[in-house]
């Protein structure tokens, strides 16, 4: 009778995590910068979180050419199916919670409860915008009743590509925030990401990419704001800025956006707790078309 | 010139599971009904029973009424605009989810064509959701700020666009903090029951909606009921007349959807091909049974005879049939009473000396069916110029000036639509500042959208649905 040797159990290795890449968002598609240069993000704390790309300013203008492209087929949509897909992104944000919270945790320092509940804002920010999608016409827009024998009426118009600067210290509800409202009215986008904390916007730019938002609608740049913010604030083929997140480069940007006249939005004293923005983040990207048309027989 | 015959192309009704019987939805629940009256309702497309639904008594409609007020003071109206907005944005969701099931459903209860069902209703439905979902808020931003919801809405809702009438009454109440009793028409409750599904679905609050079926006793005990806030009713202006009688002095808040007879007004020079278009669908989209049909042809004189032609041959082309195929562009009458005065009024039509032309047209066997019908030599005075049809039959008048047009356009009791074809804008903008109608279609006709307010001046009735006037409706200043 052979001995039957001992039963040692197999040694089940540790599965190694894999790691995901942050990168770019230009165009629909993902790049790394092609700069091909990244930098180390941390957490609030200084814990090393990742590499983010760091753009340059060939990935700014890149990013303005896409912004530019989806601008007629996203200004041309209906308000209705351009509310219905920003009622999509909360969606996909509503199903990558646990990602948004975790992010948010380390990036802003704050426990996972409160982390949660600027996840919650962030989402409900997303159907509060696409519940104004067809309706800031209805308010910014009206019949005028000229004294003549006329048909006159004004309604807004989305202004174009709109450059955006994100609020720093609010990486995901303030980005949120900013974004929203340009797209809604029509607008592309072409955002700089919070310098320090990228990473909230990296996997915001992986919902919208599963959200039937067309590409090169939304455009998100990682990288330094020193860098980004002058040639997308100079750029001839920008019709209007954000400068929310520009801090003290805001007024070097306004002075750039002048050579070709950009609509800007200064940098306000924003509550991003506030459910109920309204059309304040609107207003400032739309035009207003006055049409007249004679009555008569 | 030969044309290949279309092959049948039924939708298949497997999609749609009918119970045979249907209790009443009342806080949240079905539930019984204390009266033991029961009402079948039937495919109009051959007469088959399709389910049996209860017809709510005085005692339910008074348990539906404290499910709402519940519902109201309690959850509803408490309930932060925002988080309002999210139970309605799951509503059209679902709808849109469900929307095939709910078309197929909406075609064996009404008779209307699928097409239709699949390609206006059910969208629209799921539209009217999705808009008032995004007001609820932004009252204040709407100029109506700050709004105070009324309370409870008892509605009641036609026939002619189950569903979608449903949506155009409980999507701007709910939206505004109301919370509603809704009775849907006698013929067809079973898209109505089935929404009740969706809000089960949903997990709004019970009592929000709540859903009593029923006929013409169960809708008078809905309106009249005292702890209605608000009545919101679409319907024939006779009855409508009953309810504001019945309303006045209550101090009840009252909106109105009545009757009509749209005036489509075509002008010489007008593209005649898309004008015949826009008639054919302004007056047999639905089987006519539209309150803003153009069942009024106003055509200048000097086309007529050109136009007439290219209608009539246009209209031998429409393929009258089973409700199911999707080729079908005429359904079935929704019920043998509506076909009996459809039929009274044609025949009315041909005493008073009018002529009647319809296309050789055979109709199936079973069912409710009536073929598109045009009347050609018809005055002022005929039944069929002043009355409401609400079937597929046009009268045709003929005018010479812009004047005349309009005079004739506005020669009639109603206000709700009209039509102005024409290639010349400060003709149409002149012609629409002129009509006495609540919806001016130009080089168009029956299109519909939340975004835009639909409803009616003088007899076709009072407030508006849409839009952000809709809104108001269901508000305090």
């Amino acid at each position: 009778m052979a001995d039957i040797p001992p039963r040692i159990p197999p040694r089940i290795p540790p599965r190694i995590p894999v790691r995901r890449t942050y990168k770019l968002y230009v165009g629909g598609a993902f790049p790394r910068s092609e700069s091909g240069r990244s930098y180390p993000v941390t957490s609030s704390a200084g814990v090393h979180l990742a590499n983010a790309a760091l753009a340059s300013r060939k990935d700014v203008r890149d990013a303005v050419v896409a912004a530019r492209e989806a601008f007629p087929g996203w200004s041309g949509r209906t308000a209705y199916n351009r509310g219905q897909i920003l009622y999509r992104i909360a969606e996909m944000m509503e199903g990558r919670r646990a990602q948004f919270a975790d992010e948010v945790a380390a990036a802003e320092g704050v426990s996972a409860g409160r982390a949660q509940a600027i996840v919650s804002a962030a989402v409900d920010r997303w159907v509060h915008y696409a519940g104004w999608a067809d309706k800031f016409g209805q308010v910014l827009g009206g019949a005028n009743p000229v004294s003549g024998p006329y048909f006159n009426l004004s309604q807004p118009e989305p202004t174009g590509v709109v450059g955006v600067f994100a609020p720093p210290g609010s990486p995901l509800l303030g980005l949120v925030s900013v974004l929203a409202p340009v797209i809604t009215c029509g607008n592309t986008a072409v955002l700089v990401a919070s310098e320090r904390a990228p990473l909230p916007a990296v996997t915001l730019a992986e919902a919208l990419a599963t959200s039937d938002l067309p590409a090169g609608v939304a455009n998100i740049l990682t990288g330094r704001l020193a860098e980004l913010a002058p040639p997308l604030a100079g750029h001839a083929d920008v019709n209007a800025l954000d400068l929310t997140g520009a801090g003290a480069l805001a007024a070097e940007l306004e002075a750039l956006a002048a050579t070709t006249l950009k609509r800007v939005l200064r940098p306000g004293q924003d509550d991003w707790a506030d459910p109920d923005p309204g059309l304040s983040r609107i207003r400032p990207f739309v035009e207003t078309k006055t049409v007249w048309h004679p009555i008569g027989r | 010139m030969e044309i290949f015959e279309y092959a049948p192309a039924p939708e298949s009704r497997s999609i749609v599971s009918i119970r045979p019987s249907y209790d009443l939805f009342i806080d949240g629940e079905f539930v019984e009904a204390k009266s033991d009256e029961r009402i079948v309702t039937v495919n109009p497309a051959d007469e088959e029973p399709l389910a049996e639904v209860a017809a709510a008594g005085e005692a339910d409609v008074e348990r539906a009424f404290a499910a709402a007020r519940r519902a109201f003071e309690r959850v509803w109206s408490p309930l932060p605009g925002a988080e309002r907005g999210k139970y309605l944005f799951r509503i059209a969701r679902i709808i849109q989810e469900r929307a095939r099931e709910l078309a197929v459903l909406e075609s064996l209860d009404n008779g209307k064509p699928i097409k239709e069902t699949r390609d206006v209703d059910l969208p629209l439905v799921a539209a009217h959701f999705f808009y008032h979902a995004g007001w609820a808020d932004k009252l204040a931003h709407a100029g109506l700020g700050p709004a105070r919801p009324l309370g409870v809405a008892a509605q009641v809702i036609p026939w002619n666009f189950p569903l979608m009438m449903l949506a155009w009454k409980v999507a701007p109440a709910l939206a505004t903090g109301n919370t509603v009793v809704l009775k849907p028409a006698e013929t067809t409750p079973l898209t109505a029951l089935a929404f009740a599904e969706i809000c089960q679905e949903a997990d709004l609050p019970p009592g929000v909606v709540n859903i009593v079926t029923g006929a013409g006793d169960t809708g008078r005990a809905v309106v009249a009921h005292p702890d209605a806030d608000k009545v919101a009713f679409t319907g024939s202006t006779e009855v409508g007349k009953q309810i504001a009688r019945a309303v006045a002095g209550t101090g009840q808040r009252l909106t109105l959807e009545l009757g009509g007879k749209g005036a489509n007004i075509v002008y010489e020079d007008a593209a005649i091909d898309q004008a015949v278009e826009g008639i054919v669908s302004g007056i047999f989209f639905n089987q006519g049974h539209v309150c803003c049909a153009g069942s009024r042809l106003l055509v200048q004189e000097s086309i007529a005879e050109e136009l007439l032609a290219r209608l009539r041959a246009r209209i031998e082309r429409l393929r009258l049939g089973d409700p199911l195929d999707k080729n079908t562009d005429i359904g079935a009458i929704n019920s043998a009473a509506q076909l009996a005065r459809i039929r009274e009024l044609a025949a009315a039509g041909e005493a008073e000396g009018a002529t009647g032309w319809s296309p050789p047209c055979p109709l199936p066997e079973r069912g409710y069916w009536f073929p598109p019908t045009v009347f050609t030599g018809v005055t002022q005075a005929h039944r069929i110029a002043r009355e409401e049809i609400f079937g597929p039959v046009l009268s045709v008048l003929t005018f010479r000036t812009p004047e005349e047009a309009v005079a004739k356009a506005n020669n009639t009791p109603y206000g709700l639509s009209a039509g102005v074809w024409t290639e010349k804008g400060s003709l149409m903008l002149w012609t629409a500042s002129r009509l006495r109608a609540g919806v001016v279609w130009s080089n168009t006709f029956n299109v519909f959208d939340p975004a835009s307010p639909f409803g009616g001046y003088k007899e076709s009735g009072y407030g508006r649905e849409g839009g952000l006037l809709g809104l108001e409706a269901y508000l305090n200043g």
